[in-house]
């Protein structure tokens, strides 16, 4: 045990010792290990499921270990919540940000705080946060509310959260996710800053290029388990960092065979709309997709993409014109695009895709069970909607006890077998998929990106709104850029340059295209 | 924070029992007795000798039993009524007041009139049934389409509605309908009277005094239409499917506004229909207070029923009892308060069907 | 028909909505929707009622009263936030269980006089005219407190540490959870505080504005009314009070209209047949649905909407953390 230091050098800032988490029917961690040095930049990688998040939840307070022993700076602690960790100098900066959209900057970064201890003088707290930010380089309007603020400045509050509470143990939790290229650069600069000025830095991720950019030190997690334990950066390689994460050799390279597109699928012409907010969200988009072809859309989260998909497939009202096959959808009610054939893979497999209660039969029938063999104008067949389901479930390998199963007794993979099931057996033309591998494991993801590139083959033309990049590239013919509603170009996915699509993603450039 | 034991839950992961949610409702009218139970005895009551009351009082004859089965006529067609809002998560609150216009609305057969008086029996029960289930969509229509339309939430909008019909009832009693002054209508014709078990005493002595109306027969019908709407139709997999997750049936293209007032017409239908039976059946005249609070009851017994139309019919004869029973036993807010306690316990229990719970002690769980 | 009574009796009958309202808002805040105003609001008035016939005193009458209505929140406070129920449901059987409560308890109360909450005028305050006759003038002293009422809860949920974690732990709880504030313990301490202010709008009924117990007409739907002013004044107390005065005066006004025989220079009709009352006394309702379709289109135009976890039980780990 490389861990337990009786030696002077270094203390340790962090120090887990056998570290097991449990939930029901589930070892997240089965007897981790995993040291950070003072003042390091230490990776901590693994793929969707490895447990990585559960083991910094409990670093950071949120759930407690059923065994092992975590030391921070040398000392035996016992957290209960949150606030234990927090006192103890740990910050954590969440996947999911943790902010409250409708309250300031200041406010946010206040919450939960001892001081002030009734009376908020805000002025007060945004000189002090301004000041804070001048010494860690963290720029954003202290007074600004968080929704109106944009995903980059965002995770500027939360680390500016964590360092207003004196935290000089920090936990970033797929920091780079969301981000583009450049801002994902500025972000490293920062983590750079924050450990010359004496703080420790446990970094969640699983990009290899981040990890030789940034990180010191290493800890690979597989299925709960450690396969990799704080190793120096020196000499891994892509391939044997997928090994360590994955349990076998991955191939990178998706099979992804050259052909022509056909005719005009979609035709999105002049195309403006509004978000949630009232504010506009898409600007005068027009953009050609054919049979056959891939189109992706890469930008960062919040530009528009998910307006696109909506508009597209009638789920939000827009003006300019949007045409499949030939025919008028734009501002018509989603059944008609249905009636085309439009599939639509959503966002939010559990908000949008599923009904959570209902059956995989349920589910599976969500786009046909007005038509025959399954229904007709007043009543179901349940006997053929259950025939409908189990073929389903078998040709797409959705592993559940039986068709009966509620949707949200689902792992994510499997849900989003069932979702790409659904709409590849009902709608055939055009395909619209928005981030369809978020957040699964490699397994998954392999799984459904051999799915999208089958459709391809068969002539669907696809619509990917992605925030990989990586994955653009590979599965798309062409890939368009958006930012804060506007096309910035489309580039070949071919000759794609990364710096550039970079570079559009944040507004500094516009294609020629 | 040192609490001596915590209430630890966790989440069923395996698929819960056949008998479960069934132990549980009955457990939890049970404890809603035992509850109601200690309140009576704590303000100096006997509920012991109130519960051997009750029994006798509602089970204890064939005449007592058939006035049992006809309070639990309306509650069978209102609890069904509130069971189709609810299978939506569309809270409709107001089958008091769709009873109120469906009783109403039944009356203007007979008091406007709107066939000849002296029309076959047939003639006027089929306008009043009609009418009656007009009256209710009616009042289940405007909360619908407001919902639909402005999003305005049903709860309030149903809640005052059922006022709102109340005192456009007393309107019409107190006023314009009274009969001499009184505050009630005239009494309806005997073709405007539902047939009764006790007409058919001269045939068959046992029938005498028992006043089982058609009404009943109506809700047994119904509760099989409404079962198979949710269970076997196109219709109910929609609904199901916008009570399950209103995103989703959006994105299953469908049209969900209009599913919105088609089911706030046809629940408040079939509470006015209840009004209509009430009216036809019992009362044969309309007057101030002719529920006494049905459609509140409805409710608790939607939700007793786990929303099931069959559970419904048989929840409905327990609650009939109660009221049957609450009209003899004092204090009077008993039968209330039971009632309040009994949704209470219900949902509470509901919690044994989703999570298992234990507790731990502080220092078990510290080891 | 006076203006200067009907703006006074509408300060006074407003109070109660005020408070019933501002209780709602904290629970609401705070992501627990409690549709049991009705029931508490009308226990409260009975424990009010009966503590001030048995020992005597108003002010003891007042604290059962608020205690009372806290008690029983907390009932829908362990249904909903621990046992994760809907809402809805336990909010509607939370009604029934305060009036079943209210009414087995309040047996024989009706047509007792117990001491009442005093009413008082204001010095140099009272003298201003008109606007001293009509606020500070011969009202409750719960009017007043009303008055103060409006700035201070304004001040604490945006203005304090307090408040700030209040509207946090309605809008994401689980941010606040990371923060270490405990989600549980402030949703229960608001569902409470919803219950006893429920609680004092029903005391304010029974012991001072129109005081007796005339058994479930003692509240007769105004709890339902004050659920629907939260939702018309999007949550912020002082659109609340405004509302909450504005409704009181508005039954005041009906209430006068069916008195004189002239109306405006006009034979009043309602005089003449007294049964067109029915009419004034569904208006309230009504004008509740109105307010509440012209809140509900205001707040679609604006985008505003509802405290974002309202309703949502809150489970750690789940929905995004």
């Amino acid at each position: 045990m490389s861990s337990i230091s009786n030696q002077p050098s270094p203390p340790l800032a962090v120090e887990m010792h056998d570290i097991v988490i449990r939930f029901p029917g589930v070892l997240a961690n089965d007897h981790v290990n995993l040291t950070l040095k003072r003042g390091e930049i230490h990776a901590l990688l693994g793929e969707n499921g490895a447990g990585k998040s559960t083991l910094m939840n409990s670093l950071a307070g949120l759930y407690k270990p059923v065994s092992g022993v975590i030391k921070v700076n040398g000392e035996v602690v016992n957290f209960n919540s949150p606030r234990d960790a927090i006192s103890k100098g740990i910050g954590m900066v969440y996947q999911h940000f943790m902010l409250v959209p409708t309250q300031t900057v200041t406010e946010n970064i206040l919450l939960g705080l001892k001081e002030p201890r009734f009376f908020v003088n805000l002025s007060i707290y945004n000189k002090k946060i301004q000041a804070l930010q001048e010494q860690f380089g963290l720029r954003v309007d202290p007074s600004a509310q968080i929704w109106q603020l944009s995903v980059g400045e965002q995770q500027r509050v939360e680390i500016l959260k964590t360092l207003y509470r004196g935290a000089n143990i920090l936990i970033l939790d797929e920091p780079t996710a969301v981000l583009a290229p450049q801002e994902i650069d500025d972000l490293m600069k920062t983590m750079r800053r924050l450990v010359e000025q004496d703080k420790s830095i446990l970094f969640i991720t699983h990009k290899l290029n981040e990890v030789t950019a940034v990180a010191d030190r290493l800890t690979v997690l597989r299925k709960g388990k450690v396969t990799a334990e704080g190793i120096g950066i020196e000499g891994v390689t892509r391939e044997k960092l997928a090994e360590l994460m994955v349990g076998r050799k991955i191939i990178f390279q998706v099979d992804k065979k050259s052909q022509k597109p056909g005719e005009v699928v979609l035709e999105v012409k002049n195309v403006s709309a509004l978000n949630n907010k009232g504010f506009p969200a898409l600007k005068n988009v027009s953009i050609n997709l054919h049979q056959g072809e891939i189109l992706g859309f890469a930008g960062i989260a919040g530009n528009g993409q998910s307006e696109l998909a909506e508009v597209i497939t009638g789920l939000r009202s827009c003006s300019g014109s949007i045409k499949i096959n030939g025919k008028q959808v734009a501002n018509q009610p989603p059944g008609k695009s249905i009636d085309i054939g439009v599939s639509h893979i959503p966002e939010d497999r559990t908000g949008v895709g599923t009904a959570p209660n209902m059956s995989i039969t349920e589910n599976t029938i969500m786009k046909n069970y007005d038509q025959e063999p399954i229904g007709n104008r007043w009543k179901i067949n349940f006997t053929s909607a259950r025939e409908y389901a189990t073929r389903l479930k078998d040709k797409y390998e959705i592993l559940a006890p039986s068709i009966s199963t509620q949707a949200r007794k689902l792992s994510g993979g499997n849900l989003q077998k069932l979702i790409l099931a659904r709409e590849i057996s009902c709608c055939p033309s055009l395909m619209v998929a928005v981030q369809p591998t978020r957040g699964l494991d490699v397994g998954a993801i392999e799984a459904i990106q051999n799915l999208l590139l089958e459709q391809r083959e068969n002539g669907t033309a696809i619509l990917l709104i992605s925030e990989e990049l990586e994955e653009l590239l590979s599965l798309c013919d062409r890939i368009a850029v958006i930012y804060e509603g506007e096309l910035m170009g489309v580039v070949e996915a071919a000759d794609a340059n990364l710096t550039n699509i970079g570079l559009m993603m944040t507004g500094s450039m516009r294609s020629q295209a | 924070m040192k609490n001596p034991f915590t209430l630890q839950i966790e989440k069923r992961s395996e698929d819960i029992p056949k008998w479960l949610p069934l132990v549980t409702s009955l457990g939890a009218v049970l404890v809603a007795f035992i509850f109601s139970g200690l309140v009576l005895k704590m303000i100096g009551g006997q509920p012991l000798r109130v519960l051997g009351f009750f029994f006798t009082a509602t089970f204890g004859s064939w005449g007592v039993f058939s006035d049992t089965l006809v309070k639990a006529t309306p509650l069978i067609m209102v609890g069904l009524a509130c069971s189709l809002a609810f299978k939506m998560k569309l809270w409709n609150i107001g089958a008091e007041g769709q009873f109120y216009l469906g009783a109403f609305f039944a009356s203007m057969v007979v008091l406007v009139p709107l066939v000849p008086p002296d029309s076959p029996k047939v003639v006027v029960l089929t306008a009043m049934v009609l009418m009656g289930m007009i009256g209710g969509a009616l009042w289940g229509f405007i909360p619908g389409i407001l919902k639909a339309k402005y999003n305005v939430n049903e709860i309030i909008t149903t809640l005052m509605l059922n006022y709102v019909a109340i005192y456009w009832n007393n309107y019409w009693i107190f006023g314009k309908w009274s009969d001499a002054g009184f505050q009630m209508t005239p009494m309806f014709e005997k073709t405007a009277w539902l047939p009764r078990l006790s007409d058919y005493a001269k045939q068959f002595n046992a029938l005498s005094g028992i006043t089982l109306h058609l009404g009943v027969v109506f809700g047994l019908i119904a509760a099989f239409v409404i079962w198979w709407i949710i269970e076997r139709s196109r219709w109910g997999y929609e609904i199901k499917l916008i009570g399950d997750n209103p995103k989703a049936a959006r994105y299953a293209g469908l049209n969900i506004s209009r599913n919105i007032i088609l089911v706030m017409m046809i629940s408040g239908a079939l509470a006015g229909l209840a009004g209509m039976a009430e009216v036809s059946g019992v009362v044969h005249r309309l007057q101030e207070r002719i529920s006494p609070g049905y459609g509140f009851s409805g409710i608790i017994v939607a939700w007793l029923s786990k929303l099931n139309p069959f559970a419904v019919i048989i929840v409905s004869i327990l609650f009939g009892a109660l009221i049957v029973a609450g009209r003899e036993i004092q204090p009077s807010g008993i039968a209330f308060l039971l009632q309040g306690t009994i949704l209470f316990m219900v949902i509470s229990s509901d919690v044994l069907l989703r999570y298992k719970i234990r507790l731990v002690r502080y220092n078990e769980e510290k080891a | 028909m006076n203006l200067e009574i009907i703006l006074h009796a509408g300060l006074a009958t407003g109070t109660i909505l005020l408070f019933a309202a501002i209780g709602e808002i904290f629970a609401e805040r705070a992501g627990v929707m409690n549709l049991g105003v009705e029931g508490m609001m009308l226990l409260g008035a009975m424990a009010g009622f009966s503590t001030s016939l048995a020992t005597q005193n108003a002010w003891l009458g007042l604290i059962m009263a608020i205690f009372a209505g806290g008690i029983l929140s907390l009932a829908h406070g362990l249904v909903t936030i621990h046992f994760q129920a809907d809402q809805v449901v336990s909010g509607l059987s939370l009604t029934f269980l305060g009036t079943g409560l209210a009414l087995v308890l309040g047996e024989g109360l009706t047509g007792q006089n117990p001491p009442l909450i005093p009413n008082v005028s204001l010095p140099i305050l009272a003298s201003i005219p008109f606007l001293g006759s009509v606020f500070f003038t011969n009202h409750s002293i719960l009017v007043y407190v009303g008055y103060l009422f409006i700035p201070l809860t304004w001040y604490y949920i945006y203005k304090t540490r307090p408040g700030m974690h209040l509207r946090a732990v309605g809008e994401k709880p689980s941010a606040a959870d990371t923060l270490g504030i405990n989600v549980y313990r402030v949703r229960y301490f608001y569902v409470f505080v919803g219950g006893c202010l429920a609680g004092l709008a029903g005391a304010t009924i029974s012991l001072s504005v129109s005081p007796g117990w005339y058994s479930s007409q003692t509240t007769s739907g105004q709890g339902w009314i004050a659920v629907a002013i939260v939702i018309f004044a999007q949550w912020n107390p002082v659109r609340a009070a405004v509302g909450g005065y504005l409704f009181g005066m508005l039954r005041r006004f009906i209430l006068d209209l069916q008195g004189p025989a002239l109306l405006f220079g006009f034979q009043n009709p309602i005089f003449m047949n007294h049964n067109l009352s029915f009419f004034l006394q569904m208006t309230p309702f009504l004008l509740t649905i109105v307010a509440l379709v012209w809140g509900s289109q205001a707040a679609m135009r604006k985008r505003l909407g509802s405290p974002a976890a309202l309703g949502i039980p809150y489970i750690r780990g789940e929905r995004g953390l």
